[in-house]
C-alpha cells in the first residue's frame, strides 16, 4: 500500500468544512496530464479564447467594401470575402457561433442523457423499459434528413431552435452508455451499502452513482460538442443553419456560394474549415485522454508514475532543505515520509 | 432483548431463458432465530442460499414468502418502519473492495449512516466518525477521516465497512462472509475484532461462511445449508463433531486435516510442538 505523505498530516480536529488539499489536487493533475490532454486543451482553449475575446478587437465583419477577393495581405490578415468582407472578422464571430451552438447543444443533449439514461437504468422495471424504448427510438431516427426536413420546415431558424433541434438528434447514444453504466453501478455492494445505511433513492443516485459516472458523462459531453458543431456546419453548409447568427457552417456556405473554390480563393473557405478540424482535433484528444482515465488498467497501472513522483518529492525535499524554518506543508510532510 | 426470527423463508426467482420461464429455489423454507449475544452461522457452498439470507435480512431483496419479526413484531418494508428497522439491523458486505465507494472520503462512509440514524448531529458528527474508527482499531482515527477507500489495504478497508454498520447502534449484524476477501494474515484480527464487538454491543450476530472451522470458533449455532435447504442445525461443536448430514460430513472432509499428513506429525514432533490432543491422538492410532 502506498500512502501519500500528505494524508498523514493531521487535521485540526472538529473542522467543519474540508477544503482539498493542494497537494493531493495537483497530484491528481499530473497522474491525469498527458501530452495528448495538453495539446486537446491547448488547442480548445485557443479556440475559445479567439472566439470569446476576438469579436472585440475586429471589424464589422458584414461591412461591405469596393476591394472584393484580395488575397491575405497586411490590411487583411485573411483576405476578403467576394463582397469585400473580412475574413478574419467574420472568423472570429463564426468562431463564437458556432462554439456557442456546441455549447448549447452538448449541455442539452448531456442533460437529456443523463435524465433517461441514469434514472432509468437506475430505477429498472417499467420505466426503464419505457425509456429505453423511446432512447431506442430517437437513436434510430437518422439524424441529419430529420434535422433538413425541420430546418426546412421551420421559417425562423434562430440559434436556439437548431440547437434544440441538434440535441433531441443526438442525446441518445449517450443516454444508452449512461443507462449501461449505471446498470453496472447500481448493484455495486456500496450502492447496496448505501441503501442498508438507509439512505434515500434521489440520495443514492446524486451522491454514489453520479460521481462515479463523472468521466463517462464528461466524455459524452466533450463527443457531443464534437457533432454539435459538426452537425450545424453541416446544416448551415447546405443553408439550412442558423438564421442571422454567423458560424464556420455558414462561412463555408457563403464562399461556396461565391464559388471561392473555383476562383481561387482559399483564404476564405480554408480558415473555417481549419478550425472546425483543430477544435474536433483538440476535442478528441481530451476525449481520449479521459477515455484513459476512465479505463481502471490505465488508471491502477502506472508504477512508474509513482516512482516518478517519490523521485519528484525528495527532488523537493532536497531542494528545500535550505529554507529549513519554512512551514511549507510540501516540504515538511515530505520530510517526514523521508524520516 | 430483540431477537430476530425467521421464519418458513421462501425465495424463488424467475429466470427468463427466451420465452422459456424456470424457476431457481435459492432459499426453501429456512427457519432461523438471531438474539442478543449470540452468533450464529450459515455454513455451505457457493450457491446455497447464504447470501440471498443475507440480502433478504437486510432487505435489499423481498422474500416470495415467509415471516420475519423482530422483537416480536412483523418487520416494516417501506418508509419509516423500514428506516426504524434498519437502525436494529445492519450488514458488513464481503468485498470490502467493492463496498466502499471510490469516490468518497473514509469520513463520508461513516457521517451519513450516523446523521441517517440520528447518531450525531452537524456539529459533533466528526468526534462521533473518530470514535467509531478509533472502536475498530483504526487509529490515529483523523488520519483517516479524508483518506479515499484505494487508500486503504483490504483489512483497513473491512474494518471501516464494520465500522459503517455499528454506526447506527444495531442490535443484529449481519455478516456476510467478512473475511473471505482478505489476506489471510488478517483474517483473525477482523474476526476477533467482530467477536469483541458482538461482546461489547451484546450484538445478535449472523455470520455467512464457508469456512467451519472458524464457524465453530465463532459462533455458538450452526446452520448448514445445501442448495437452499438448512440440512442440519445444532450446537456448534455437536455439528463439527457428530456431524448427521451426509453433505456436513463432505464439508468437514474437504478441510485440510494437518494430521493427516505424516511429513507435518514428523516435523512437529521433532521440533517438540505441544499438538493438540486430537492430533496426539491420531498420531497414536495406526
Amino acid at each position: 500500500m502506498t500512502q501519500s505523505p500528505q494524508t498523514v498530516t493531521p487535521v485540526s480536529p472538529g473542522s467543519e468544512s474540508r477544503p482539498r488539499r493542494p497537494g493531493r489536487l495537483r497530484a491528481a493533475l499530473r497522474r491525469i496530464a498527458t501530452p495528448s490532454l495538453l495539446i486537446g486543451v491547448g488547442l480548445v482553449v485557443l479556440t475559445s479564447l479567439f472566439g470569446i475575446i476576438g469579436p472585440f478587437f475586429v471589424a464589422d465583419p458584414l461591412a461591405i467594401s469596393s476591394g472584393g477577393m484580395q488575397p491575405p495581405s497586411a490590411e487583411h490578415w485573411l483576405g476578403t470575402t467576394q463582397t469585400g468582407q473580412d475574413v478574419v472578422a467574420q472568423l472570429a464571430w463564426a468562431t463564437r457561433g458556432s462554439l456557442t451552438v456546441g455549447l448549447i447543444v452538448a449541455t442539452l443533449a448531456l442533460l437529456l442523457s443523463a435524465f433517461f439514461g441514469v434514472l432509468g437504468g437506475y430505477l429498472g422495471g417499467w420505466v426503464d423499459e419505457l425509456f429505453s424504448l423511446f432512447t431506442n427510438v430517437v437513436l434510430i431516427l437518422p439524424g441529419l434528413p430529420l434535422m433538413i426536413v425541420i430546418g426546412s420546415y421551420v421559417e425562423q431558424r434562430g440559434l436556439l431552435l437548431i440547437s434544440l433541434i441538434l440535441a433531441i438528434t443526438s442525446w441518445a447514444a449517450a443516454a444508452r452508455v449512461l443507462r449501461s453504466q449505471t446498470l453496472s453501478i447500481r448493484n455495486r455492494d456500496y450502492v447496496q451499502a448505501a441503501r442498508v445505511a438507509g439512505e434515500k433513492p434521489h440520495r443514492i443516485i446524486s451522491v454514489e452513482i453520479l460521481p462515479n459516472l463523472l468521466p463517462v458523462m464528461s466524455s459524452g459531453f466533450v463527443f457531443a460538442l464534437i457533432t454539435a458543431i459538426l452537425g450545424e456546419a453541416g446544416l448551415s453548409f447546405i443553408g439550412l443553419g442558423v438564421y442571422g447568427t454567423q458560424t464556420w457552417g455558414s462561412m463555408l456556405f457563403y464562399a461556396q456560394n461565391a464559388q471561392a473554390l473555383t476562383l481561387g480563393g482559399w483564404w476564405w473557405f480554408v480558415p473555417p474549415g481549419a478550425m472546425i478540424a483543430l477544435l474536433g482535433c483538440g476535442l478528441s484528444l481530451i476525449n481520449f485522454s479521459i477515455d484513459g482515465i476512465i479505463n481502471p488498467r490505465l488508471r491502477t497501472a502506472p508504477k512508474a508514475a509513482r516512482n516518478l513522483r517519490k523521485a519528484e518529492q525528495a527532488a523537493d525535499e532536497r531542494s528545500s532543505r535550505p529554507d529549513d524554518g519554512s512551514s511549507d506543508r510540501r516540504s515538511t510532510s515530505s520530510k517526514e515520509a523521508v524520516a | 432483548m430483540t431477537t430476530l426470527t425467521v421464519s418458513g423463508l421462501h425465495k424463488t426467482y424467475t429466470l427468463r431463458n427466451g420465452l422459456r420461464f424456470t424457476k431457481l429455489r435459492a432459499v426453501q423454507d429456512v427457519d432461523l432465530e438471531l438474539s442478543a449475544g449470540r452468533t450464529v452461522a450459515l455454513v455451505g457452498q457457493s450457491g446455497s442460499g447464504k447470501s440471498t439470507i443475507a440480502k433478504i435480512l437486510a432487505q435489499l431483496e423481498r422474500p416470495t414468502s415467509g415471516a420475519i419479526t423482530l422483537g416480536g413484531a412483523p418487520i416494516g418494508t417501506r418508509g419509516r418502519a423500514l428506516a426504524r428497522y434498519r437502525d436494529h439491523v445492519q450488514m458488513v458486505f464481503q468485498d470490502p473492495f467493492a463496498s466502499l465507494n471510490p469516490f468518497h472520503s473514509i469520513g463520508h462512509h461513516l457521517e451519513r449512516p450516523l446523521l441517517l440514524h440520528g447518531k450525531a448531529t452537524r456539529t459533533d458528527v466528526r468526534t462521533k466518525v473518530c470514535e467509531l474508527l478509533e472502536r475498530v482499531n483504526l487509529t490515529p482515527a483523523e488520519s483517516f477521516i479524508d483518506r479515499r477507500p484505494h487508500e486503504l489495504s483490504g483489512g483497513q478497508r473491512q474494518r471501516v465497512a464494520i465500522a459503517r454498520a455499528l454506526a447506527p447502534e444495531p442490535s443484529v449484524l449481519i455478516a456476510d462472509e467478512p473475511v473471505s476477501m482478505l489476506d489471510v494474515s488478517v483474517r483473525l484480527g477482523v474476526l476477533n475484532l467482530l467477536a469483541r464487538l458482538q461482546r461489547e454491543e451484546n450484538l445478535a450476530m449472523l455470520y455467512i461462511t464457508h469456512d467451519l472451522a472458524t464457524a465453530r470458533h465463532f459462533s455458538d449455532e450452526i446452520l448448514v445449508m445445501y442448495r437452499g435447504e438448512v440440512v442440519e442445525r445444532g450446537a456448534a461443536d455437536e455439528v463439527i463433531l457428530r456431524p448427521r448430514a451426509e453433505f456436513t460430513r463432505q464439508l468437514l472432509v474437504a478441510a485440510p486435516e494437518p494430521s493427516s499428513n505424516p511429513r507435518f506429525l514428523a516435523e512437529a514432533q521433532r521440533r517438540g510442538v505441544p499438538m493438540p490432543d486430537h492430533l496426539a491422538l491420531a498420531e497414536d492410532s495406526p
